[in-house]
């Protein structure tokens, strides 16, 4: 997907026919901010008619492109949604269906478009999925990436939590049929396009909320305008005297100039990007592959306070490795990890890979592999008998070796006669008080059996994940582990991986009591969840992501989808909330800041031809009073095109301490905001002194 | 001593009473106002207006309450002006003519005391003591009663219960204000206030003129009018008047009445929201941005521009011998700050940077410490704002004291905001534009200007102090202004008690890291520095065709 970092003319121009198109006054007044400067400016260019001259014609022109760049800023984070909805498109491309009739079960072909919810269709190798829905019978590899844009295939099948599957995406093998699960023209790819083309956007409470603090503001200076007229006046007093001051007439401030002072003051800069910064909030989720149903999701995601997280997949790695092994008394380390790993090589579960692994990293031993070894005879793991092994001719007998479930190794051994000594019952207690899972490895030769040692497995957690969560510490986001270990074990997986709580032996509905708990208190809570029973939970949580492997079930109750199903996406999303937020607040500040420096220019410049005394606020001794006011009109024009790239990537977002953050932003957006314009006004003004047919 | 000396010895002992005293007075309003238990004077009190002390109201109760009481008010009042001729102690005064009845009745009923009457001349002590001095105790007692109301929106636990506002209106008035009066007024009239019920006696003075001598029930008066921010004078000449305010301590006496209450709100508020470091923030707020005022104004006096000041030294003219420059322009500070309105000097004749300071002082919406009540219901409003665009940039749903600020609350804030300067601006703008109005002026250029910006500025945040000069008693300004007054004074009331009606159903939301602190310096810092550049930002223009324009060379 392309992703334009900067904004050039491959990027504006195409935007400029939409930015042009929403200029209608009919849908501008939404926007009240760039309404009012189009209104302004459509008087500006009505006196400038009437009464033609440079000033007056430039101030109008950029009146014009003041409300011009507002809409193309919109019209830019729209404009990004809507490439990516073009290869969408491609995807829902007319895919025809093989509906199993009701009853006979023989296949009829139809459109895909005709399909109902309940409908049973037939997909082969080969074939296009052509509506969401779930697998019902079979299993099949498919290809996501028109979704995903993941290329590596996904395994399909009935039943369990790998069941779901979405209308556009391709099998590659096999046959499944699917039951469809969407009503026509609300599937995941039409929701998906609407989204990002922004289309399906609506405002949040929070972007509300800043919307109508907005309008107060203009509300405020419009009446700060609107009545400094007849102070004009007055204070001009039929004063004939002034000449042709560009400012003042004998009825006060000239209208041009009015217009001007108005749209400096008025927060233009946020009320041109607020719309597209909402906008770009949901492609930046969109390009981290998750799909959020509202934007008020996105929202209540920078806000939650407690992180529900599995621990199996997401802070662990989900398969549990040997991490060490402990020979019994009198037998040197080395015969044990050499008979772990003959014992394991026929064991193809990832524990049994991980003891083969860790035999030739941590022991040194040389890579083997089944068929390495004549005459043995390999005994393949079976949940059965919970051991997995090899038998090896040696010299006229057998040695066969074994390795599995303590309890399942240990009768094994005693059934040969052998004696399990009390060091290997206390080994095995010890490994799994501290968390991890037991295993003995045992061998019988000659007719007597003994146990060599234990082997340490051990939940892993992922890399990077105790930073993580430090992290959401700092940002004041509390990390519940949910487990259904026993709680020994949960204790010891929930303080390696540093989460600030955990919940053992956990069902479902624990799951979901726990969430009402923390509501209760007043938290808002977020939580992963794939399967039909994470359903419930997923919908009382306020921010409730599903994985795009999971069930319809799950993903109908989230209101957010992670297409690559990665749980910890979660910590990412947080982020994301966080940084919409901020970027909205940051130029709000900006916007207002500015307001301090278009003072100094624009007031002095007003009223200097009746009160001299006023020059001394002109602090950046502006060319003439009108460079100062032309000047302050195009930098709050330009500032809008300035800060259009900001607001589609949001500011930078580190996370800390909310105070940390504060004076940070306060520094760069309060600060900068107060500082830029002056530097900016001036270095405009410094142009303007050449410009011909201006004072 | 120099002047400087003498302005920092002046402000500095009282910044140091305040800050002793508004420990016991916050608690003691905490107390009052959190109390379970009603005395046998209030359930007497409850009986006869025929309230449920018990019943809680929700904000719409309550604004009802407070509105209905205050038209009773402006109706009696205004009645007993107008019936004065024939009811006794009149000392021979006409009935009030009806826009000046008007006026007068609105303006004390607001808590604005806006005079466009001479008290002595116009007033007999019965409309004096049992219409406006009631009024003085009343007004203030509501005022006190909605920033109750208003700090139980933040301590509220999802009930929507904002307490009961004839029960907070009589604990005001009867443990409060009666009781502090009391001993305000013995301090006074030990230090020369008079106290008595006589009319004017004429004297021959020794160089064998006449002169008349004007007595009355001042010094009774006089505490509740600087207590309760009213600030209406007994006589015409208010705090100038040796009468009611005879020397430099009386005056420093004053000034501690007047912000006494305003500046130990912040502390209850604290103790009720359950957090005093809320409080202490609120406060150093407030103590800021009046100590920058101070600062200014008497920087601005003493600074001495033009050809008297500097012969002088400073800017004398206009000001009372006995209190100095420092002490006028400190008290001009203050009453202005606190919405009182009370003057011991001639704001008209101060240099055009200190008139625009005291315009300023009223401008920033009276909240450093504002009026009582008023004042930390101001500053909270125009906090829940700062909370709104800081908390948006540490990344979560803004929210103080664990109520998040969403649409309605931002909505009934912004329009609170939007309600005294387009009232002050308007009014304005409306009266420069029309010619009888503009007649009224005494001077012409920025000055003039100046007059009529301050007097609807002084309305519009129920401050009552006049820059003078201005002639108010025509038809034109007492509509105008009395309308001003109304409407700024109760417009912004039934906001901020909506705005407290909608946290007060919010269950409050635990804090973590993440939740923006509002108790730090930083906030604090922050709150100042939004009301400084809102209010510069709204009436620069206005203030540069005026003072600015006036006071720069």
């Amino acid at each position: 997907m392309p992703t334009p970092s900067t904004l050039g003319p491959r990027v504006l121009l195409p935007a400029l026919p939409g930015a042009l198109r929403k200029l209608d006054p009919r849908t501008l007044w939404r926007n009240p901010v760039l309404f009012i400067v189009e209104l302004g400016a459509a008087w500006t260019t009505v006196l400038t008619v009437r009464d033609p001259g440079v000033f007056a014609a430039a101030i109008t022109a950029w009146l014009w492109l003041t409300v011009l760049f507002g809409t193309l800023a919109e019209a830019v984070a729209e404009g990004r949604g809507r490439a990516q909805a073009a290869s969408l498109r491609r995807a829902r491309r007319d895919t025809v269906a093989r509906r199993l009739r009701d009853g006979t079960g023989a296949p009829e072909e139809v459109p895909a478009t005709e399909l109902r919810r309940g409908d049973l269709v037939v997909v082969e190798a080969g074939g296009t999925v052509p509506g969401d829905g779930e697998v019902i019978e079979g299993i099949a590899t498919v290809d996501e990436s028109a979704i995903t844009g993941e290329s590596a295939p996904v395994v399909r099948e009935s039943g369990g939590d790998r069941s779901a599957v979405t209308g556009g995406t391709r099998v590659l093998s096999d046959r499944i049929v699917v039951r469809i699960t969407q009503r026509p023209g609300e599937s995941f790819v039409d929701t998906m396009i609407r989204l990002v083309e922004g289309a399906a956007r609506q405002r949040t409470p929070n972007e509300i909320a800043l919307n109508l603090l907005l309008l107060a503001l203009t509300a405020v200076f419009l009446v700060a305008v609107v009545t400094v007229q007849p102070l004009a006046a007055y204070a001009v007093g039929g004063d004939h005297g002034l000449g042709d001051d560009p400012a003042l007439g004998e009825h006060g401030i000239n209208g041009v100039v009015l217009v001007s002072l108005l749209v400096c003051l008025i927060p233009t800069t946020i009320g041109a990007l607020l719309s597209a910064i909402g906008i770009a909030g949901m492609d930046r989720l969109v390009r981290h592959n998750v799909l959020a149903m509202s934007g008020r999701a996105v929202e209540a995601a920078g806000d939650v306070d407690t992180l529900l997280l599995d621990k199996t997949g997401t802070i662990t790695l989900g398969d549990r490795h040997a991490s060490a092994f402990l020979p019994a008394d009198g037998v040197p380390a080395a015969e044990l990890a050499d008979a772990a790993q003959l014992a394991s090589l026929a064991d193809e579960t990832p524990e049994g890979r991980s003891v083969v692994v860790h035999a030739e990293t941590a022991h040194g031993l040389p890579a083997r592999a089944a068929g390495d070894l004549d005459g043995a005879h390999w005994v393949p793991f079976a949940a059965s008998t919970r051991m997995s092994g090899v038998d090896l001719p040696d010299g006229d007998g057998t040695r066969s070796l074994r390795k599995g479930a303590a309890a399942a190794v240990t009768g094994w051994v005693r059934e040969r006669g052998g004696a399990v000594p009390a060091a290997l019952d206390a080994a095995v207690d010890g490994i799994a008080a501290s968390g991890g899972t037991p295993l003995v490895v045992a061998e019988a030769c000659g007719g007597t059996a003994r146990v060599l040692g234990a082997v340490h497995l051990k939940d892993v957690v992922k890399p990077g994940m105790r930073e993580r969560f430090a992290q959401m510490r700092a940002m004041g986001i509390r990390t519940v582990m949910v487990t259904g270990d026993n709680p020994r074990t949960a204790a010891a997986i929930a303080a390696e991986a540093g989460v600030d709580d955990h919940v053992a032996e956990a069902r479902p509905e624990d799951k979901i009591a726990l969430i009402r708990r923390e509501q209760a208190g007043g938290r808002l809570v977020a939580m992963t969840g794939d399967g039909t029973n994470d359903a419930p939970a997923l919908a009382q949580a306020d921010v409730g992501v599903a994985m795009n492997t999971g069930t319809a079930a799950a993903k109908e109750a989230g209101n957010m989808v992670d297409l690559d199903s990665d749980p910890t996406k979660l910590i990412e999303i947080v982020r994301i909330g966080k940084q919409l937020l901020i970027t909205r607040g940051a130029l709000t500040t900006f916007s207002i800041a500015n307001d301090v420096a278009k003072y100094f220019a624009i007031v002095p410049a007003l009223f200097v031809g009746l009160y001299p005394g006023l020059a001394a606020l002109d602090v950046m001794r502006l060319h003439s009073p009108q460079t100062a006011i032309l000047s302050a009109v195009i930098f709050n024009a330009l500032v809008i095109v300035a800060l259009l790239p900001l607001a589609l990537r949001g500011v930078r977002y580190t996370p800390g301490d909310a105070s940390a953050l504060l004076r940070r932003n306060l520094l760069v957006y309060g600060v900068g905001g107060v500082v830029a314009p002056f530097a900016g006004i001036k270095a405009i003004d410094l142009l303007l002194q050449f410009a011909p047919g201006l004072s | 001593m120099s002047d400087t000396q003498a302005a920092v010895l002046f402000a500095g002992s009282l910044v140091v009473a305040l800050a002793v005293l508004h420990v016991p007075l916050g608690d003691h309003l905490h107390r009052v106002f959190t109390s379970p238990r009603h005395t046998r004077a209030e359930r007497l009190v409850y009986r006869a207006v025929g309230v449920d002390a018990d019943a809680g109201q929700r904000w719409g109760a309550y604004a009802r309450g407070v509105l209905a009481f205050s038209l009773v008010s402006v109706l009696f009042l205004y009645l007993f002006q107008r019936v004065q001729s024939r009811l006794p102690l009149a000392l021979g005064h006409d009935d009030v003519p009806a826009p000046v009845a008007w006026n007068t009745a609105v303006s004390f009923v607001t808590n604005t005391n806006w005079q466009a009457y001479a008290g002595e001349s116009t007033m007999g002590h019965l409309v004096q003591m049992a219409g406006l001095a009631v009024q003085n105790f009343v007004s203030a007692a509501v005022g006190l009663a909605v920033a109750i109301a208003f700090v139980r929106g933040f301590a509220g636990r999802g009930t929507g219960d904002l307490g009961n506002f004839w029960v907070d209106l009589t604990r005001a008035v009867l443990r409060v204000l009666l009781p502090l009066s009391a001993v305000a007024a013995v301090v006074l009239i030990a230090g020369g206030v008079v106290q008595n019920l006589d009319g004017a006696h004429t004297v021959t003075t020794l160089t064998g003129g006449t002169q008349t001598l004007p007595g009355g029930p001042v010094a009774s008066q006089e505490a509740i009018k600087q207590l309760g921010t009213n600030g209406g004078g007994f006589y015409n000449a208010n705090s100038a008047h040796p009468y009611e305010n005879p020397s430099a301590w009386t005056s420093w006496v004053q000034i501690l009445l007047m912000t006494a209450v305003p500046f130990a709100l912040p502390r209850t508020f604290g103790r009720m929201a359950g957090d005093r470091r809320q409080g202490h923030a609120v406060v150093a707020v407030m103590a800021a941005l009046a100590l920058l005022s101070v600062t200014a104004l008497n920087a601005a006096q003493l600074a001495h521009h033009g050809t008297v000041p500097e012969a002088v030294t400073a800017a004398a003219e206009g000001t009372e011998a006995r209190f100095g420059v420092a002490g006028s322009a400190t008290f001009a500070a203050a009453t202005t700050l606190t919405s009182t309105g009370a003057v011991n000097s001639a704001h008209d004749s101060y240099t055009g940077l200190g008139g625009m300071v005291a315009m300023l002082d009223m401008m920033v919406g009276e909240v450093a410490p504002g009026g009582v009540g008023t004042g930390l219901v101001g500053l909270l409003v125009l906090a829940v704002v700062t909370v709104f665009v800081a908390g948006l940039m540490v990344g979560r749903t803004p929210e103080y004291l664990g109520k998040k600020i969403g649409p309605r609350e931002i909505r009934l804030a912004a329009l609170y905001f939007l309600v005294t300067p387009a009232l002050a601006l308007g009014g304005t703008a409306l009266a420069m534009g029309l010619d009888g109005p503009r007649a009224s002026m005494l001077n012409t250029g920025p000055h003039g200007l100046s007059e009529v910006l301050y007097a609807f500025t002084s309305a519009a945040n129920n401050n009552g102090s006049a820059f003078g000069g201005l002639t108010t008693d025509t038809p034109f300004y007492t509509t105008a202004l009395g309308l001003v007054m109304v409407l700024g004074r109760f417009v912004p009331i039934v906001l901020a008690l909506a705005l407290a009606g909608s946290l007060a159903r919010q269950r409050p939301l635990p804090a973590t890291a993440g939740t923006l602190p509002t108790h730090r310096p930083q906030f604090a810092a922050l709150l100042a520095g939004v009301a400084l550049v809102l209010v510069a930002l709204t009436f620069l223009p206005a203030l540069a065709l005026g003072p600015l324009a006036e006071g720069m060379h």
